[in-house]
């Protein structure tokens, strides 16, 4: 008679899946850069066109890489976190204006305040696919020997910012 | 006032299903016949006021109404009245109030032609559909209210996804859900059959037609899907393992797989518990279904907005009805009897391992559909399982289901021999091998793969050819014409569907084999090759819709310089959502597509154009309305026709004795002896 | 292309061709360019694009789909054939930025060992069980089935018939 309850079982085993199931995010995709050095990048910086930054030029302390467009919806929403972030003074933000027009980006950082120590333009998008940015905003925390600790994916929120960004960066920090 | 009135005539259907899903089948449980009368008038007052939300709903829409936050969120002013109307079903609300609509109409059809059945098992089956639309109108009240309104209302709307806005939507939908909800009719008859433990051959004949019928919206209903995919989404390709297009396709192949048990079933009494198994199966995928679209575990071009809330209640929902289900399979079936013998080579059980490849199949679907969860669930990484992997499985996977169906038709029952089989098919082997060889000549190049389904393809073609013929030897004296005369539809339906099989395989074999496609810079004037066709491009200029602005491409068509026709392909701007869309331009044809795409403006007038050559891609769609008509033309079938005739020359005799006088199975007796 | 020139080649229609071409203006039939440089590559990118997953969209592929994002990463792919990468050399620059997520062919690893062999073992399960219960059954049916079935078609009306009269 036990035959008879196989079905029972799979299904069982099926809701098992789908019960753990409705609390994933399936559009977040997990970084395989985690743990791996950060891509090597040299850009133009936004403000000043004529002067260049070099990834390396970072080493030796923790930062964070935001990834940013002024087309960009969602960053509106994260952009008062940073702001404050950065005035906190706790670790440095680099941007990464992605696939943005100049005068757009000068004008969108004006208008909601500038927390970015410096930013880099990534006019075509071609760091960004270094970087495995699928969707803005991203943020990258990246450690002293230049490697990627941790990726947010999408909006900075507090509970993202005070549960695991914040703590990671005093960690590598220390 | 009208959204309002809509949401009471839900909360009185909810109170009327809730009737139907409980006192007819403690009723029949307890013998109490006036409970069991209650089914037929319930079910119809529930159609009722399940019409009235319904009409309420689509009140909304038509008259712009943007205080109900549905159709602020799914329409706009500007919307074209035929996809106002079609909006009501844009919406995860607006879709399922859609479905728990047609359950309650396939309901009223269960109690209006299913006179002849004795009233408890009516009664049974009745309160099984009431008990699954308890939980679908409680998941409209509770989590997903199409009536809830938007105060203070909207201005405006903020428009039906401009993907939605085609013909296509208007009639895919409802013929989708009338097969996903039809298939509750085969399950309410199962879990009937198992609550009264009366499992016979009468039962599989009662339940086959309507299971026949609702495979057949099934089929229309994917193969609208496909086509419209194939003209709305700008680049031709016409299935694309997309998990939701997949959680229409589950319920397909168990349900194609239900079809043929319950043909053994009715003629053999075999196979019982397995068919009782497969209908709760089919119905137990089309509510999986509906959890996979609307809880947002998995991403699919398709998916509805979506909300864990809904997630939750719809797995608390699957858990009882498929569970309960399951459970009470589990208990009953090992007292249901074996039914007639049968040789391990026969037709039993050749339908009995193609049941078994329709099912490998669909649980190989399963798997990748739900494979990324599972490893996501147990923290492995994420994968994506994409067209590679379907086509990878499912291919082999059919191979031997297609070359059985040849064989299967021509089987004895009972006990059939395989040398002898194979004396009268090596004709039809020979022909089919020679030909599928030679064809990829005609069509310009030799491919090993086009062969090969070609070879599928004719194989069931000249496996017809065989039955047909070898019946008309058999069918005593007479003429061509009248021995043809004489064959039951329900024999033509099974080689009218298989040869929709046939004809969809040649279409996909074709089309993928010989598909040319060139992506070109069409300056004024400039012309393209391709297929034996010019395509000169005349420039594109603008045009108005009703809600959008579009350019419109004039491309000319000729063939050996005389000019056939003009395509017009749009790229559409709609003004409420500032969305893009690729209207496409086809010139249909019996051998070919010609599918013209207009891609981005170049200077001076010039375009970017996709041009497409696809040979027998309509023999696709094709192939499937033959099956459809295949089904159409089974539930036509005389058994079916005669049992409601002498039902009312019995009815007339024995006035008062309804139940005994319209037993089916009494006329099966009869015919038997 | 042997379609083609089966058309153009024939002599009446090359006359008819002439005389058209001669009445109408319009008809300097200039053949219009292919979008890409290189049709060969651009058809290597596309078969290889066929098989990725485009991660910002619901689910498309990158060669079907029209999101920026995939265009970016068509941009690249396309450079690195022009660059003579090997697909597998392409694949892996993208699976070690995106992940496993963006192949549609999932790799076969001990993770995914179920997926690809799920649809054997079900099928070889399945015909086993079926060969087995198939012959079991054939042993335990003893008596004729119709006789069977002609006392349960009795029975049942027995049961009917009582049921009618309470």
């Amino acid at each position: 008679m036990t035959r008879f309850l196989l079905p029972l079982a799979a299904f069982i085993v099926l809701v098992g899946f789908l019960a753990v199931g409705l609390n994933l995010k399936p559009r977040e995709v997990p970084s395989p850069l985690i743990g791996k050095p950060a891509p090597v990048f040299q850009s133009q910086l936004l403000h000043e066109p004529e002067r260049m930054l070099a990834s390396q030029d970072n080493l030796g302390k923790v930062w964070l890489l935001n990834v940013w467009a002024s087309w960009c919806v969602s960053c509106r929403e994260e952009h008062p976190l940073l702001v404050e972030l950065a005035k906190s003074g706790i670790v440095p933000i680099y941007g990464l204006n992605y696939k943005d027009k100049r005068d757009l980006a000068l004008q969108w950082l004006s208008q909601y305040g500038d927390p970015y120590t410096v930013s880099v333009v990534d006019p075509e998008g071609r760091i960004g696919i270094d970087y495995g940015v699928y969707g803005v905003p991203e943020t990258y925390v990246i450690d002293k020997n230049g490697v990627i600790r941790h990726k947010q994916i999408g909006p900075v929120t507090i509970e993202s910012l005070e549960k695991k960004i914040l703590p990671l960066i005093k960690e590598l920090q220390g | 006032m009208i959204p309002e009135l809509g949401n009471f005539a839900l909360i009185l259907a909810l109170l009327l299903a809730i009737t139907q899903g409980t006192l007819p089948i403690i009723g029949a449980a307890r013998g109490i016949p006036s409970w069991i009368a209650l089914a037929r008038p319930v079910v119809q007052g529930q159609f009722v006021f399940l019409a009235i939300a319904f009409g309420c709903l689509a009140y909304s829409f038509v008259n712009n109404d943007f205080s109900v936050m549905n159709v602020a969120r799914n329409s706009n002013s500007e919307l074209p009245i035929q996809y106002r109307i079609a909006a009501s079903w844009g919406s995860h609300e607006g879709s399922l109030l859609l479905w728990v609509f047609m359950l309650s109409a396939w309901s009223v059809a269960v109690s209006v032609f299913s006179r002849h059945l004795p009233d408890e098992m009516v009664a049974r089956v009745l309160g099984v559909m009431g008990l699954v639309s308890v939980g679908f109108i409680l998941f409209l009240l509770v989590t997903s209210n199409p009536f809830d309104r938007l105060l203070p209302a909207a201005f405006e709307g903020s428009d039906l996804n401009p993907l939605l806005q085609d013909p296509g939507m208007v009639i895919h939908p409802p013929m989708l859900y009338m097969g996903y909800v039809g298939f509750s009719v085969a399950f309410a008859f199962a879990i009937a059959a198992l609550l009264s433990g009366e499992m016979d051959a009468a039962w599989a004949r009662w339940s086959r037609p309507w299971t026949t019928v609702a495979w057949v919206f099934l089929t229309i209903g994917i193969m609208l899907g496909s086509w419209w995919a194939y003209y709305e989404l700008g680049w031709g390709g016409w299935w694309f393992w997309d998990p939701v297009e997949n959680a229409s396709f589950l319920p397909w192949l168990v349900g194609t797989a239900l079809v043929h048990s319950l043909a053994v079933t009715e003629k053999r009494g075999s196979f019982k518990s397995w068919t009782v198994l497969l209908a709760i199966c089919a119905f137990s995928l089309s509510l999986l279904g509906t959890f996979l679209v609307r809880s947002g575990v998995l991403t699919s071009v398709h998916a509805f907005a979506t909300d864990p809330a809904r997630g939750v209640f719809i797995l608390a929902f699957l858990v009882i009805v498929i569970g309960s289900s399951l459970l009470l399979f589990a208990w009953r079936a090992p007292k249901v009897g074996l039914g007639g013998k049968f040789d391990l080579v026969s037709r039993e059980s050749m339908l009995l391992a193609n049941n078994l490849l329709l099912m490998v199949a669909a649980g190989s679907v399963l798997l990748g559909t739900l494979y990324p969860l599972i490893m996501d669930s147990l923290d492995l990484g994420k994968i994506s399982v994409g067209p590679p992997y379907f086509e990878a499985v499912f291919v082999p996977l059919m191979t031997p289901a297609i070359f059985l169906m040849g064989l299967g038709p021509l089987a004895r029952w009972k006990q059939a021999s395989l040398p002898e089989l194979m004396l009268r098919l090596r004709w039809a082997f020979g022909v089919s091998v020679v030909t599928a060889l030679l064809m990829p000549f005609i069509m310009g190049e030799w491919k090993p793969l086009v062969s090969f389904g070609l070879l599928l393809a004719f194989w069931v073609i000249a496996t017809i050819f065989v039955s047909i013929r070898q019946r008309l030897n058999n069918s005593g004296q007479g003429g061509l014409f009248t021995k043809l005369a004489r064959q039951s539809r329900s024999y033509y339906s099974m080689h009218l569907a298989h040869f929709g099989i046939a004809v969809f395989i040649i279409g996909v074999t074709l089309v993928n084999g010989y598909e040319t496609e060139k992506d070109v810079r069409m300056e004024i004037g400039s012309t393209v090759e391709m297929g034996g066709y010019t395509f000169r491009f005349n420039g594109a200029s603008p045009v108005s819709g009703p809600n959008y602005q579009a350019m419109r491409g004039d491309i000319e068509v000729l063939r050996n310089g005389e000019k056939i026709r003009v395509m017009q392909p749009e790229k559409r701007t709609y003004n409420a959502s500032g969305m893009a869309m690729t209207e496409p331009a086809i010139d249909t044809g019996f051998l070919r597509d010609l599918y013209v795409a207009l891609g981005e403006p170049l200077e001076d007038g010039a375009w970017v154009v996709r041009v497409y050559h696809k040979p027998f891609v309509d023999w696709i769609w094709f192939g499937c309305l033959l099956m459809a008509f295949g089904g159409i033309l089974a539930v036509t079938d005389r058994r079916y026709r005669l049992k409601v005739h002498t039902k009312h020359v019995e009815t007339a005799t024995v006035a008062d004795d309804k139940r005994v006088a319209s037993n089916p199975r009494l006329s099966t007796g009869g015919k038997k002896a | 292309m042997s379609l083609d020139l089966r058309n153009t080649c024939n002599g009446k229609q090359l006359i008819l061709l002439l005389i058209f071409v001669l009445l109408s203006p319009l008809n300097w039939a200039k053949e219009a360019m292919p979008v890409a440089e290189d049709p060969v590559l651009e058809r290597r990118m596309i078969a290889l694009s066929e098989d990725l997953r485009c991660l910002v969209c619901q689910n498309e592929s990158l060669a079907g789909s029209r999101a920026d994002f995939a265009n970016d990463l068509r941009r690249e792919i396309r450079e690195q054939m022009q660059a003579n990468k090997s697909d597998k050399e392409i694949v892996d620059f993208l699976v070690a930025r995106y992940g496993d997520f963006v192949l549609y062919r999932p790799p076969v690893k001990p993770a995914t060992y179920l997926l690809w062999a799920g649809p054997f073992v079900f099928l070889l399960t399945g015909a086993g069980i079926l060969f087995f219960y198939l012959k079991r059954r054939r042993k335990q049916i003893e008596e004729p089935p119709l006789t069977e079935e002609q006392h349960r078609h009795a029975e049942a009306l027995l049961k009917e018939d009582k049921g009618n009269n309470a």
